[in-house]
């Protein structure tokens, strides 16, 4: 294997070039770091990569070679690279979350999602930048400044897990991890132009990644295609003793149907495909609106029947969601305060000086506003006219989503996001920036899985378009996304 | 609803953050501003009580109670590893301002008190 053409290369196809043993997983994690370093991935360019140590993942790489005939030399992911967002825990590569009140943290235990990944033969190569606490829908909330879009320099690659998907559409990795909790996966997928996939709530266990906010958050994956983004779910689902959230409900194949689909005349016959016409609103950006309408063009010519729905509730989302989400982080995040993990700044006098003075230094501006904003919902007085409020106006948005699935739609499709990826620095009021998540952040609160991908460009900018089932539905998903891509063919990325 | 100066110092305390003066401005207008769209919520029909079962609709399969076997979770590296202070396994934290040393007069002081009471 060439390094000129491992960019190229999905993880299915690495994965079978190092088990016939064509190549070795030392080559290609070479050809990953060569990449890297070929695309300007460090802090003084792209900034995707925050931490990565090639020596030790070239020793991982050796050892998986020796243990050819074992589980992971043969694993559906053998000798595959990996970059993780940087607040999922891994054993030797610091979990930072982005931020100051974790630097330098190196965590003494892996999540669950990485363990099964490894098990399958993958290499964790990197850490990736993100906004701080995943709080931000631009990679510019970082404490260790902003990610460039590969696609275009001057824009934000979207987030907040933005290192990520940088790292997969420059061709670093073909599959990385990033987290979910309002859309943090599938935005950056489509500003970046690749396949970003959030599960079912529970579907993937979150040992291991750092809380944000519980309900709502998710561990998720990017990649270049439908393919390799469903490998990495299947790989990661299932129940985990240690997350009580993690479900315990069967993990059909998602992938098996793939090559059925290839073979017949009209592989979406008898799929309904709704179009809630809530995510096309009259100002909704011209060139997103022509593609998704392309994209169901085709969805029409596969076979499958698109009819408009109405998910009402849909404008409520972002007001909701910047409730419950701070609440939920003001909870969360009270653990950063300076004793047991992290940064630690003694005040003048006592611990609650020594809390007060850690945690001013070490949340950033975003964060800290969300801790407030947060706080106050919860506080007495303010508790039922904005938290309360909100869960039950989350009931709502979640019942629009069970009356669109009860009435005989497979799945939804709408665009991703409301505009491309925007210029850094350009959007600097706070709830501006929220409303980038006003398409995504209702599979996040009803729990329902959602996914990105490609549909097209417009002024040479990705565009994505957004596939969404009901609950434990990925199967479904999946089947109408790896059709819609094949239809699509070289036109998603033009 | 509309959050004042003083609101923002007291949620400040309670979320121990160390708000500075300076930014006290900037932080309440970035609060109303953000608050004012929640507003919309107030608007909506909801009904009295809670939801049936979970807000998202959830199967209870998808939450299961595990048992209470698992045991703790191996650590790689020790606690001296990441903690910022620590002592024969512990971790040590500044004392709390409440507490004052005390004197022996104090203690015998206290004791007197005490006795007293009974």
């Amino acid at each position: 294997m060439s390094t000129a053409d491992f960019p190229s290369l999905t993880a299915g196809m690495i994965a079978a070039r190092v088990r016939e043993g064509t190549t070795t997983p030392a080559d290609v994690v070479r050809a990953s770091f060569a990449r890297a370093r070929g695309v300007g991935a460090g802090r003084d360019e792209l900034n995707i990569i925050l931490w990565s140590d090639e020596k030790a993942a070239l020793a991982e790489a050796e050892t998986l070679s020796t243990q050819i005939g074992g589980a992971a030399a043969g694993g559906v992911l053998a000798g595959v690279p990996i970059a993780v967002k940087d607040n999922i825990a891994t054993l030797r590569l610091p979990t930072t979350c982005a931020s100051k009140i974790l630097a330098g943290y190196v965590s003494p235990y892996e999540a669950t999602a990485i363990t099964r990944l490894r098990e399958e033969g993958a290499i964790i190569v990197a850490k990736t930048n993100m906004d701080e606490f995943a709080m931000g829908s631009s990679t510019e909330n970082s404490a260790y400044g902003p990610t460039r879009n590969p696609v275009d320099i001057r824009r934000v690659p979207g987030g907040s897990s933005g290192g990520s998907a940088a790292a997969v559409a420059s061709g670093i990795v073909p599959i990385a991890l990033g987290s979910e909790t309002g859309g943090s996966v599938r935005q950056p997928a489509a500003f970046c132009g690749i396949v970003g996939v959030k599960p079912t709530y529970g579907r993937v266990s979150r040992f291991g990644l750092v809380a944000f906010a519980s309900s709502l958050d998710h561990i998720s994956a990017f990649g270049r295609n439908v393919d390799d983004a469903a490998l990495a779910t299947e790989v990661m689902a299932g129940p985990d003793p240690r997350d009580s959230t993690s479900a315990d409900v069967p993990i059909p194949s998602y992938r098996e149907q793939f090559v059925s689909l290839l073979t017949v005349p009209n592989p979406l016959d008898g799929v309904t495909v709704g179009v809630p016409r809530e995510y096309f609103p009259e100002n909704l950006d011209e060139g997103i609106k022509r593609l998704c309408d392309r994209a169901l063009d085709h969805l029409r010519k596969l076979g499958a029947s698109v009819k408009e729905v109405s998910l009402p509730h849909t404008s409520l989302a972002i007001p909701v969601y910047y409730i419950i989400a701070p609440a939920e982080a003001s909870s969360n995040l009270a653990r950063f305060d300076g004793v047991r993990y992290g940064l630690r700044i003694e005040g003048n006098d006592g611990l609650r000086e020594m809390y007060e003075a850690t945690r001013s230094a070490g949340f950033g501006p975003e964060v800290t506003r969300r801790i407030l904003l947060g706080t106050y919902v919860l506080s007495a007085g303010y508790y039922d006219a904005y938290y309360r409020k909100a869960q039950a106006v989350r009931s709502l948005i979640t019942r629009d989503f069970t009356n669109a699935f009860s009435s005989g739609v497979d799945v939804l499709f709408t665009p991703t996001t409301p505009t491309p990826a925007f210029q850094i620095g350009s959007i600097s009021d706070p709830y501006e920036m929220y409303l980038s998540d006003i398409f995504t952040a209702t599979a996040n609160l009803a729990g329902i899985p959602a996914m990105s991908m490609p549909v097209g460009r417009s002024n040479d900018l990705p565009v994505g378009g957004q596939i969404m089932a009901d609950h434990f539905a990925e199967p479904k998903m999946f089947r109408v996304a790896y059709a819609l891509e094949q239809s699509l063919g070289e036109d998603a990325h033009r | 609803m509309a959050v004042s100066h003083d609101d923002v110092r007291h949620i400040a305390s309670l979320a121990r953050l160390a708000v500075d003066e300076s930014k006290l401005d900037d932080l309440v207008r970035e609060l109303n501003g953000i608050l004012t769209h929640m507003d919309v919520l107030r608007e909506v029909e909801t009904g009295e009580g809670e939801p049936d079962t979970s807000y998202t609709g959830l199967p209870a399969t998808s939450t299961p109670l595990r048992s209470d076997s698992s045991g703790p979770i191996p650590m790689m590296s020790p606690i001296e590893s990441f903690a910022p202070a620590t002592r024969d396994g512990f971790i040590i934290v500044p004392r709390l301002a409440s507490h004052v040393e005390a004197s022996d007069e104090a203690v015998e002081a206290l004791a007197d008190e005490i006795s007293t009471d009974e």
